[in-house]
């Protein structure tokens, strides 16, 4: 392991239903929610946790500033060590890689990981769009952002204009079978993505993620600890990396920081073909074109390829052998600051067995992965049934 | 638990779910030295930017640093007032605080001999017209409009000119100039 030192796994695992609005619960409710499930699921009570380790989205989100000292009784955190991440959209995956540094040098034995969003008490929108001083101001949040990018994939590629469609389909099919997912749209058929409106074209508004609000998170111990549970999730690798997100010549498309994070992890994992050695893949996919997008940048395929495997069906849960959003993805629940760690959380449920409907049949390896900011932050990680050897 | 006695005169009436409590803040910001240079000549119908002292990238509009290296940009060089679109959205979304008429185009636009593109606004070109690589110029506002602001420059329009291949557009250009002819 490059992180070095102490083995670590995932023991406990805890989610919210993912909605548009949580009306019942306030932001300490939410993330206690979760992070109380995490903690039946590893068998502990508060007093077994050394330390408390949260992340979310920007502050002026929810315009709650340093919310983890609002939220640190929720969490059980008095008198406990607490640390605060942030790593923008990527931040739920970059959280979970930092507890799990926390038990990989030794320094706890037992930590909780959790991560959030409240976008019904937010306007995530604005807040994206805000007017810098001096600065024109022209873009229409996230998608306004990433709407070009993607169409220069589509323009080198030349791949088929209807594969965004197919991936947002397939992520919503996916989300039918997962309880927590937001969006649940049984009745929902392909022509009526296709048919659904330009926001920013090329992206669809069935093509985008909705507005969530929720919560996950993760018990993540050492080796001694998770020898007592009877299917730990072991962290057989973790890797971030960051760029500048506008300089001369940034391959915007297939940055620069995720294949080297993508090499980093493999290297890691002793993983020299992930197409074959992974069975499940949790990956960070707020616009649907991104699939093929990371498929290519995480090194799934050659570059350029990533449409024809979303086209053959690689990555459905039925038939594909390379299942992508098993959980139905961000494209199916998007509290922002949670989406990371809720593909890092899925990643150790397939591994461990427990992802219910969405179960990929005998998965021994899988990958959680999270980007952020302006595709410039990236946080991945890959959990295993066994016992890491390397 | 203590039961709360909810007052007959309210007792039906529908439960607060949220409040909106809308703030304001005022604060002086100081834009520092590239981009007061900048505003200043951008005000005078100039459009500046920084060379980078590794390579000779240049930057607009200057930040006053290369991203890649962290070095200080010192130096700033006249730009034209013609580009290129590097890629685009078509948008059908409002901007919170802005009104356009939608669909609007925003692209990033390559100056003539600049290594990073910036967001702005295209018109006078149908969305469906619009392609990477097409030429474009900028249109200003009435001189006695102009002033120190980032909206001196309403939209940029086609020139008509021949596209730029696709290979050469946006930020793959550095990557030709770079490998290609000398003048990089």
């Amino acid at each position: 392991m490059a992180a070095g030192g102490e083995l670590a796994a995932v023991i406990g695992v805890g989610m919210t239903k993912f909605s548009a609005t949580r009306g019942d619960v306030s932001m300490p409710g939410l993330v206690r929610e979760a992070a109380e499930r995490a903690l039946k699921d590893a068998g502990m009570v508060w007093g077994d946790i050394d330390a408390v380790v949260m992340g979310k989205a920007p502050d002026f989100f929810e315009g709650v500033m340093m919310p983890e000292i609002f939220l640190g009784e929720a969490l059980g955190a008095v008198g406990k060590p607490m640390l605060r991440v942030h790593t923008a959209g990527s931040v739920g995956g970059s959280t979970a890689l930092v507890a799990a540094s926390l038990v990989h040098s030794g320094v706890h034995d037992r930590v909780l990981t959790v991560a959030w969003e409240k976008q019904s008490e937010s306007n995530a929108m604005w807040a994206l769009s805000l007017k810098q001083p001096f600065q024109v101001s022209i873009n229409a949040g996230a998608g306004g952002y990433f709407s070009p990018i993607i169409r220069q994939y589509m323009e080198a590629t030349q791949a088929p204009e209807l594969i965004g469609c197919m991936v947002a389909f397939k992520d919503r099919q996916h989300a039918l079978l997962n309880p927590y997912a937001h969006l649940h749209q049984p009745d929902l058929t392909f022509d009526q993505v296709v048919e659904s409106p330009m926001l920013w074209e090329p992206i669809r508004y069935s093509e985008t993620c909705p507005s969530s609000d929720g919560a996950a998170a993760m018990v993540i111990v050492n080796e001694t600890e998770a020898e007592k549970s009877d299917n730990p999730a072991w962290i057989h690798a973790g890797a971030m990396r960051s760029e500048a997100n506008n300089f001369p010549g940034r391959d915007e498309v297939n940055p620069q920081a995720s294949r080297e994070c993508a090499a980093d992890l493999w290297n890691q994992a002793g993983i020299s073909n992930p197409r074959e050695e992974i069975d499940a893949v949790e990956m960070y996919v707020p616009f649907s074109w991104y699939e093929p997008m990371w498929l290519e940048s995480l090194g799934f395929c050659e570059r350029g390829d990533g449409w024809k495997l979303v086209e053959s069906g690689a990555t459905h849960i039925n038939g594909g052998d390379l299942p992508v959003n098993c959980s139905g993805g961000v494209l199916s629940s998007n509290p922002i600051g949670a989406s990371g760690m809720i593909r890092f959380a899925e990643a150790a449920l397939q591994v461990r067995g427990m992802a219910g409907e969405h179960q990929v049949e005998g998965a021994r390896k899988a990958m959680g992965h999270a980007y952020g900011g302006g595709a410039q932050y990236f946080a991945m990680w890959v959990v295993g049934k066994d016992k890491p050897t390397t | 638990m203590t039961e709360i006695q909810i007052p007959s005169s309210i007792r039906n009436l529908e439960q607060v779910q949220s409040v909106r409590t809308p703030i304001r803040m005022e604060y002086t910001f100081t834009p520092g030295v590239a981009a007061q240079t900048y505003l200043r000549e951008f005000g005078n119908k100039k459009i500046l930017g920084n060379v980078s002292p590794v390579d000779g990238a240049i930057l607009v509009p200057p930040r006053g640093a290369d991203p890649r290296y962290g070095v200080l940009c010192d130096e700033f060089v006249e730009m034209p007032h013609t580009g290129h679109v590097g890629s685009f959205c078509v948008t059908n979304v409002p901007i919170p605080g802005r009104e356009l008429e939608l669909p609007y185009i925003s692209a990033w636009i390559f100056l003539d001999g600049a290594d990073i593109g910036f967001l702005n606004l295209v018109a006078e070109c149908p969305p469906e017209e619009c392609r990477i690589g097409m030429r474009v110029e900028a249109v200003w506002k009435p001189d006695d409009e102009i002033g120190m602001t980032a909206e001196n420059i309403l939209y940029w329009r086609p020139t008509g000119e021949p596209d730029l291949p696709f290979d050469e557009a946006g930020v793959r250009g550095w990557h030709v100039r770079k490998h290609g002819d000398s003048d990089a």
